[in-house]
């Protein structure tokens, strides 16, 4: 069986060739993760990849020692390798065992807290443009509180400069995921949680739901367009100039279990993102009134006083 | 009354249930159910069935059961796996609706889990862990009996919401708020809440129960370094067990209340919070992972020393591995959603956990390699799961480091990638695990051999198959594809994966059509064993007749040595004709009783009224459970004497007594 | 050469609910099943340190808790859990008529307990606090009301148990199941006095 396997490498080859195949099916932008447009995606997947040979090498390791094995000691007639049925343990092997892959791992913890840490805090830069993103069945409402507008379904955000994402569900469970600019997190009821992301480059992003949350889940996708900061102000202006702002009445028709196309709105009505929210921020964790004015976005700790 | 017939109808079965292919399964169960009932009655097997079945407090036939349960449960899990395969295999396609699609994805998961591979591992702790430690039964045979018709009925119930009411549909985890009515009226998640808590409770008890049977019922002198690596991984399982359900009965009790009785605990308008359940599931859920998985590590350990014919390596630091990932499997939970905000201390430290876990597991993989140096490798069927398992294992647990390093999960979590690194990981070590054994130990259960041609066939088909189906997966959640997708437009590359992901699934079902014909071929033309230890086996199993009399061993044996038979082996201790008649006294059996069945029922009667708010009916069913504890409370006649004189033939017939 | 054998029986000189071995592996399933219940009643005690700030619209601890009626509960309670004690004291030196006395007065405190608790509970629900309005109180009412429950199941059980002794005395079985019954009671009263010290005290001073 296994030892055929080996003996005919023909067989190893289509092996490669099969797994080849499969990377070139598609062309390789469609890999997602591995075609990151972002400082955000680029220093996950630097991770990955580190991850990825450390392991590589483990695999490695066991493979040689375990065909060898299998190979040498096969249980047929003629077999000259020594058999020693008593044989059961050996104090210095099996400290390297308990050794290498701690070292291994360690080689890969190091840089993972860092960047664990890394990631949590949005780069010091200018006010970053803060987008409320809130899910709902089955759809996604984006509001712009420093530009006064809002759209469904699709984002459009300055590219070059990092851009805060504030992230709540009027809905089950979803998870806000653009698999180019960066990782995902979830948006959840009665909570805010920050992530912040950056297009390097204009361009369209795709992003979609990864947290199922019914029949409609699979149609909760959404685009990011990335442009160019002044295309960016003038977007906003313009749209909150022309376009309709949203009533009350059409944040209700959103909350209804159904799917709709893209829309947008040259504002929306007060009390449609929570201000008040527990949560963990970039700054801290515990419940927090959430201020939005001119000069950005405050996170203002609430006291156990204010908490009652 | 034509009203209420009408709204009986239509509350058992609402419009979304009514599909043709259930209707259709619907139709087929009826005749199914009236041919057995024929059956039965026209081979006069009711009593049989009753007797030695259903009030059974025997471990080894509670082991088959356990077993029966556990392969129709793969049954109808794997054919919810060929229905998702079918519905993803092309962009757009409409195969299923919806609807149906978040059932039979909720089903499959549920299923594989709590129906299909816990029983399928109780089935072996039953079979062999009394036989390994040289004790007549388990701590506690009503107990065990009990703990299986809870599970029974458990399954019962949840497989019942396939074709009454409709299935749940959010998914093996149940987060909140979309299980809450407000998202969720149905009663399909009423059906997932009571059916995990029914079977959870017989859960709960087989820890107990075995976490006894292994600290109090060894045979003298086999001390807890000198247990089999099987006894040890029981132990452990055991106690996981003890410490994992408990919260989850916790979340899923909450989670029903909310549903019934109008409780907050995870409703938005009052202060609930979802995140309070996914953190009490997966205090569960990760320890769980652990649960699945140690008792095959045992069964490598024992699969790969007898078919290498050598002593396990390392058996100490197997044992310290063991324990060790007992401890940090608690420790761990957290990185089922770094991705809700815990904040990067909070992250950074299970990710490390996570990452420190891996250490003992690679320990293991070693320890197993080095048993084979310096062997001799029997190619089996068992042997071949093992030697497929150790590859395979490595490199789901590679890709589950890659899992544990936080940022790069912020991209992983939840999409294919995920799905194929514990699909790579339950299969390749959980899956390969219970077949393996199902091969190791099917001549001890049943007296015969499975076919090894037949066998190899399923294995090879099984194997091919898994990577078939699963590596295309990896990529294709490299390429964004995430989790329980109903369907997916074209232009995202994502088609060719699945259809090749698609074929593999169809290739493993046909290794479970070959895997059922071997069983049913060998069950009428299997070698039968005679010897008792067809495979040159090692522990005090083997030492005993194929199957396995009643009162398993007719004497108590003194353990010396860690692997007990191999070394009386050693020492020319022989099968036939060693046991003296005057060695020979009467046993205590424990009694058959019908109370354990009649409680599972109660509690199914009880479930179900609940699902659908039929109090009356639930009440019923209650006061079931109370009758049944009453009298079990008041009964004492709960052992009877097996003569020796019976014990003494039996011994003579198998050509082990003595002149 | 023949299988090395063990002996059939041993000689020990226990106490009478461990004397006879399979009853004793009987008490140590029953501390296995006391671990479960501590991770139950863990879980729910968790559940509530979350959401003791979740009062939503409805009434705080402060606000809603009555020490008089939980001094009350606690000192029966806690009465109970010594007499039951006497009771084992009473079972080992053989005398069943006092076991029996002892499990009586166990009975009746702990039906006083219940009794005074279900006072309570209804008073909360006359002024709206049912667990529909917060999830404050939902985690109180599952966390208290699970311990309720358990007392209650402790006094049918020892009643049936007043049954058993009345019809065989003091038998290596009886003894076991009283022995196992009063370690559950003991449990329970563990439980309270961290419900006592963590719900209503810190309830109150906080």
């Amino acid at each position: 069986m296994f030892h055929q396997w080996v003996k005919r490498p023909y067989r190893k080859l289509m092996l490669v060739a099969l797994v080849a195949g499969l990377f070139s099916a598609g062309c390789g932008q469609q890999y997602v993760m591995l075609d990151p447009a972002g400082p955000v995606g680029k220093s996950e997947l630097h991770l990955m990849i580190l991850a990825s040979i450390a392991m590589a090498i483990v695999i490695a390791i066991v493979f040689v020692l375990f065909f060898y094995a299998l190979i040498r000691f096969r249980d047929k007639p003629g077999n000259t390798a020594p058999y020693r049925p008593e044989w059961d343990g050996h104090k210095w092997l099996e400290i390297v065992w308990w050794v290498l892959p701690a070292v291994l791992l360690t080689v890969i913890a190091i840089p993972m807290v860092k960047t664990t840490y890394a990631l949590d805090r949005i780069p010091k830069a200018k006010d970053p443009v803060v987008i409320d993103v809130t899910s709902l069945t089955w759809k996604w409402l984006f509001q712009y509180p420093g530009q006064h507008v809002a759209t469904v379904n699709y984002a459009v955000i300055p590219a070059g400069e990092p851009v805060l994402f504030e992230l709540t569900a009027n809905s089950p469970m979803n998870a806000f995921w653009v698999p180019q600019l960066g990782g995902m997190e979830y948006t959840m009821p009665n909570r805010v949680l920050p992530l912040w992301l950056e297009a390097s480059k204009p361009g369209t992003y795709w992003g979609r739901s990864a947290q199922f949350s019914g029949i409609g889940f699979e149609k909760m996708m959404f685009n990011v367009k990335a442009v160019s900061p002044a295309a960016f102000q003038a977007w906003a202006q313009n749209t909150h100039a022309t376009a309709s702002p949203m009533t009350m009445q059409d944040y209700k028709q959103l909350l209804k279990f159904n799917t709709v196309g893209n829309a947008t709105y040259g504002g929306y009505p007060q009390d449609t993102f929570p201000t008040v929210a527990s949560g963990f921020t970039l700054t801290g964790s515990g419940m927090y009134t959430i201020e939005h004015n001119k000069n950005g976005i405050k996170y203002l700790p609430m006291t156990m006083s204010t908490n009652r | 009354m034509p009203s209420f017939v009408s709204y009986l109808i239509h509350t058992l079965f609402p419009p979304s249930v009514r599909l043709p292919d259930i209707l259709l399964i619907d139709v087929g169960l009826v005749f199914g159910i009236i041919g057995i009932v024929v059956f039965l009655t026209k081979t006069g097997r009711w009593g049989s069935l009753w007797r030695d079945w259903l009030t059974t407090v025997d471990h080894k036939k509670i082991a088959v059961m356990y077993l029966i349960a556990a392969l129709l449960m793969l049954f109808r899990g794997g054919v919810d796996a060929l229905m998702i395969r079918a519905q993803l295999a092309a962009p757009g396609a409409h195969f299923m609706p919806a609807s149906q699609y978040d059932e039979v994805f909720t089903t499959h998961g549920t299923i594989m889990i709590f129906f299909m591979a816990m029983p399928f591992i109780f089935a072996l702790f039953n079979a062999v862990v009394p036989l390994m430690i040289g004790a007549r039964d388990v701590a506690f045979p009503r107990l065990n009996a009990m703990s299986y018709w809870l599970f029974a009925m458990g399954a019962a119930l949840f497989n019942v919401s396939f074709i009454i009411g409709g299935s749940p549909n959010a998914g093996w985890t149940a987060y909140p708020p979309y299980t809450g009515l407000a998202y969720n009226p149905g009663p399909g998640e009423n059906y997932y809440f009571l059916a995990l808590l029914i079977a959870g409770l017989g859960t709960t008890m087989t820890g107990i129960n075995f976490l006894v049977t292994t600290i109090r019922m060894r045979a003298p002198g086999m001390t807890l370094m000198k247990m089999p690596m099987f006894v040890w991984s029981t132990m452990v399982t055991s106690a996981l067990i003890l410490f994992a359900f408990p919260p989850l009965t916790v979340a899923l009790a909450m989670s029903l209340f909310d549903r019934l009785f109008g409780s907050s605990f995870f409703t938005l308008a009052h202060g609930g919070m979802p995140m309070m359940y996914v953190n009490l599931f997966w205090l569960f859920g990760h320890p769980e992972v652990y649960i699945l998985v140690i008792p095959l590590f045992g069964v490598f350990s024992e699969v790969v020393a007898t078919y290498s014919r050598k002593a396990l390596f390392g058996y100490p630091l197997m044992v310290v591995s063991i324990l060790a990932i007992m401890f940090l499997s608690y420790g761990t939970w957290v990185h089922h959603f770094f991705t809700m905000g815990a904040g990067p201390g909070v992250n950074a430290f299970f990710g490390l956990s996570t990452m420190l876990i891996a250490i003992p597991t690679g320990v293991k993989i070693f320890n197993w390699i080095f048993t084979m140096w310096g062997g001799r490798i029997q190619m089996t069927t068992a042997m071949l799961y093992q030697l497929a398992f150790i590859p395979t294992f490595v490199i789901g647990g590679a890709t589950g480091v890659l899992l544990a390093v936080v940022p790069a999960d912020y991209q992983f979590h939840n999409s294919y990638f995920l799905i194929a690194h514990f699909h790579n990981v339950i299969i390749g070590g959980t899956v390969f695990g219970l077949l393996s054994a199902l091969y190791y130990w099917w001549p001890k259960m049943f007296g015969m051999k499975l076919n090894e041609r037949q066998g190899r066939w399923a294995f090879w088909l099984f194997f091919i198959g898994f990577w078939v189906t699963f590596t295309p997966q990896y990529f294709l959640g490299l390429k964004g594809m995430t989790r329980r997708i109903y369907t997916y437009p074209a232009g995202f590359g994502w088609h060719q994966l699945n259809v090749i992901s698609t074929v593999g699934a169809l290739i493993m079902g046909a290794a479970f059509v070959v895997l059922v014909y071997n069983i049913v071929w060998s069950l009428r033309f299997g070698e039968r064993d005679l010897t008792g230890d067809p495979w040159d086996g090692r522990t005090l199993e083997w030492a005993l007749p194929s199957p396995v009399p009643e009162y398993n061993f007719a004497r108590i044996p003194v353990v010396h040595e860690r692997d007990a038979w191999w070394a009386m082996k050693q020492r020319g201790q022989s099968l036939a004709g060693s046991l003296r008649a005057e060695d020979v006294h009467d046993v205590e059996m424990p009694k058959n009783t019908p109370i354990p069945f009649l409680i599972g029922v109660s509690f199914f009667v009880m479930g179900f009224g609940m699902t659908f708010k039929w109090w009356p009916i639930a009440i019923i069913g209650f006061i079931g459970v109370i009758l049944c504890l009453l009298f079990s409370g008041f009964d004492y006649d709960d052992h009877h004497h097996l003569k020796a004189d019976v014990i003494r033939n039996t011994e003579a017939s198998l050509g082990r007594l003595q002149g | 050469m023949s299988m090395p054998l063990a002996e059939e029986h041993e000689v020990q000189h226990l106490p009478v609910e461990f004397a006879d071995e399979k009853e004793s592996i009987k008490i140590t399933g029953f501390w296995m099943f006391l671990v479960t219940d501590v991770l139950i009643f863990g879980s729910l005690f968790s559940t509530y340190a979350v959401y003791r700030g979740a009062v939503a619209q409805g009434p705080s601890a402060n606000q809603l808790f009555q020490m008089g009626p939980v001094m009350l509960e606690t000192l029966l309670l806690l009465t109970s859990s010594f007499t039951i004690g006497l009771g084992i004291y009473a079972m080992r030196k053989g005398n069943v008529k006092a076991l029996m006395g002892w499990m009586l007065v166990t009975i009746l405190l702990g039906a006083g307990f219940v009794g005074t608790e279900i006072h309570d509970f209804v008073s909360f629900a006359a002024i709206g606090a049912t667990w529909h309005t917060s999830a404050f109180l939902s985690a109180f009412d599952i966390l208290v009301g699970t311990h309720g429950a358990h007392v209650t199941f402790g006094i049918f059980w020892a009643v049936t148990l007043l049954f058993q002794l009345k019809k065989r005395g003091i038998t290596a079985q009886t003894a076991r199941k009283v022995f196992t019954y009063s370690l559950y009671w003991h449990f329970l009263d563990i439980v309270w006095i961290f419900i006592y010290t963590f719900v209503y005290l810190n309830g109150k001073i906080v």
